[in-house]
């Protein structure tokens, strides 16, 4: 019999959702049983479920109190959440041209400085790393990645700028993100890809899913340009490599 | 078809509805009316859908005209004066614009948001689902931000109907209450209880993604930054200064600050209706209870239709003149036509 694993607990958010947390921390095996819950979830629904909202390290489950109670949803989550993980299914990877430092990434020198390092032996590390997308969240197609090279690590911002690009490449602790929409972030801000994670009338509107495994490579000032041009009119841009 | 035009209109006024779900999942939050209730109430005196999409006009005034023929329209949500040249038009009601007729509605008298549902509804693209304006995603139709003097509706010319007011409820008194969670885990007892046992005040700084909270600061047990984790509307979140924000529909879909407790269903409107400065507490509710008031919140906007009354037989409004008494002032109620509004000594 497979060991059973440790249950999440499930914390109240309010009268219609309910957070299924799975541990306090970053932790990729959590995310993983978050998404497993949420495929889970997806392949047989249970009726009252409106929406899920995977995260790091819980599952945030929106439901109906006119069809389903607290107690009755908990018991059939817990039940499914105690079943083994499935084998792992191939993901989806997707490589994400970056225009580093320069005008596109404002604090590329600064970081390299913190860390006593070059600013082409920071781009290395970061194109090098190979991430996760753990979460989207804040604003549409943020994606949140893990797998930050340790060397990385380093705290956000004193103070957040209130502006930050469309495309922004940044990091921040031990996260990585990929943002699309130009939003407020106390990141540092590494470089900018012509990738849209979120596009109204593209198919599909979203390109990254939670799972999906992502890496980066540099590409120069000038194809920013021309890729910029071509995603705006609706080109995907970044390659799919189905691992 | 008919046209209703936006003569004028201030801050923080959009068209909304019952929002937009099914991809929190990509970081695109819900938006949607303020007040639920309200919004349903407005789209059911005019024989619509309870969430289809309004006008949520903010706290300041607004007109709108009626051209290329007469438009029907509904106001509930935050009492204000109206009219329609002098004549005065209650909230609660139905009423239709001849062509080339202008609504006025004055300033907010206690709350924020007033909803102005229009018959057959506001018309637009969908983007999942809705038609709300979710001004940072540039979503929302037919204009993806907030309402601006000139904008206009192309929209069912009136019908003819008789006109209606719709018997509300008297509205509920009392504290905001709250299921506490998803992290109260993150503060101690006593920190809890100052958050429930202490006045509140909602900050001028407030707007549709969330209210700051003006009271003690709300110290952690651990320090404020938590791993990132799923918002709902009515999530209170308590970041590092200890000023806690109840996150309403513009929030982010994930928030890294712990959350002390969520704002039950049924309040949320009323939370989202209370003036800025305005003293009022929580209250804790079990879960039981907070499940209970959610069902029959749905229950009261599913059965709306049963509220429905002529409007013929109202002469005073009044809600209205009980809303303003109780906000401290005198209303010289026998002339409808003036609505001389004076503060008590």
């Amino acid at each position: 019999m497979a060991a059973t694993l440790p249950p999440p607990r499930l914390l109240p958010s309010g009268d219609s959702a309910v957070t299924v947390e799975f541990s306090r921390t970053i932790d990729d095996a959590a995310n993983e049983r978050v998404l497993a819950l949420d495929k889970a979830l997806a392949a047989a629904p249970i009726d009252g479920i409106s929406e899920t909202i995977p995260t790091y390290r819980s599952l945030l489950v929106h439901y109906d109190p006119g069809k389903i109670g607290f107690d009755a949803l908990g018991e059939k989550l817990l039940a499914i959440a105690g079943q083994p993980l499935p084998a792992s299914t191939k993901a989806r990877r997707w490589r994400i041209p970056v225009a580093y430092g320069g005008e596109h990434g404002i604090d590329l020198e600064d970081v390299a400085k913190a860390l006593n390092t070059t600013p082409d032996d920071i781009v290395a590390r970061h194109a090098g790393g190979d991430y996760r997308v753990a979460m989207i969240g804040f604003t549409p197609g943020w994606s949140y990645l893990s797998g930050l090279d340790k060397s990385l690590h380093m705290s956000r911002r004193q103070s957040p700028r209130l502006f930050t690009p469309a495309g922004t490449i940044s990091i921040g602790g031990i996260q990585a993100g990929i943002q699309c929409l130009a939003a407020p972030s106390g990141w540092h801000l590494l470089g900018r890809t012509p990738v849209r994670t979120y596009q109204l009338h593209r198919n599909p509107t979203f390109l990254t899913e939670p799972g999906d495994r992502v890496t980066f490579f540099p590409i120069d000032h000038k194809t920013f340009e021309e890729q910029d041009r071509a995603a705006e009119a609706g080109e995907i841009i970044a390659e799919r490599v189905d691992a | 078809m008919s046209r209703l035009i936006v003569a004028s209109i201030g801050p923080a006024s959009s068209v909304q509805d019952g929002g937009r779900h099914g991809a929190q999942r990509y970081g695109l939050t819900v938006s949607g009316a303020m007040d639920r209730l309200a919004l349903a109430a407005a789209n059911t005196l005019v024989g619509n859908e309870p969430f289809a999409a309004a006008v949520e006009v903010g706290p300041f005034g607004a007109t709108f005209t009626a051209k290329d023929g007469a438009v029907r329209v509904a106001i509930a949500g935050a009492p204000r004066n109206a009219d329609i040249a002098g004549k005065p038009v209650a909230m609660d009601t139905s009423i239709t614009l001849k062509d080339g007729e202008t609504l006025t509605l004055g300033f907010a008298r206690g709350g924020a948001f007033t909803y102005l549902a229009i018959e057959g509804a506001i018309k637009g693209e969908l983007v999942f689902g809705s038609l709300a304006v979710n001004a940072r995603a540039g979503l929302g139709s037919p204009y993806p931000r907030p309402l601006q003097a000139g904008d206009e509706f192309t929209v069912d010319a009136a019908s003819g109907a008789p006109e209606l007011r719709i018997e509300l409820p008297k509205p509920v008194s009392g504290p905001i209450r709250v299921v506490l969670g998803p992290q109260d885990d993150e503060f101690d007892d006593a920190n809890k209880a100052l958050f429930l046992d202490s006045d509140w005040k909602i900050s001028a700084t407030s707007d549709r993604m969330g209210y700051r909270l003006e009271g003690p600061a709300i110290k952690h047990l651990h320090g404020h930054n938590i791993v990132s984790d799923g918002t709902v509307n009515g999530s209170i979140q308590v970041p590092g200064n200890g000023a806690p924000i109840a996150l309403m529909m513009d929030r982010g879909t994930s928030g890294g600050y712990p959350k002390i407790a969520t704002v039950i269903t049924a309040d949320v409107g009323r939370l989202a209706q209370t003036s800025a400065g305005t003293s009022f507490r929580f209250k804790a509710v079990t879960m039981a209870e907070a499940q209970d008031e959610a069902r029959k919140f749905q229950q009261m906007i599913r059965t709306l239709p049963d509220r429905l009354r002529s409007s013929d037989t109202v002469e005073l409004n009044i809600d209205a003149l009980s809303d303003a008494n109780v906000a401290g002032y005198a209303v010289s109620a026998m002339d409808a036509g003036t609505w001389q509004v004076t503060a008590e000594p």
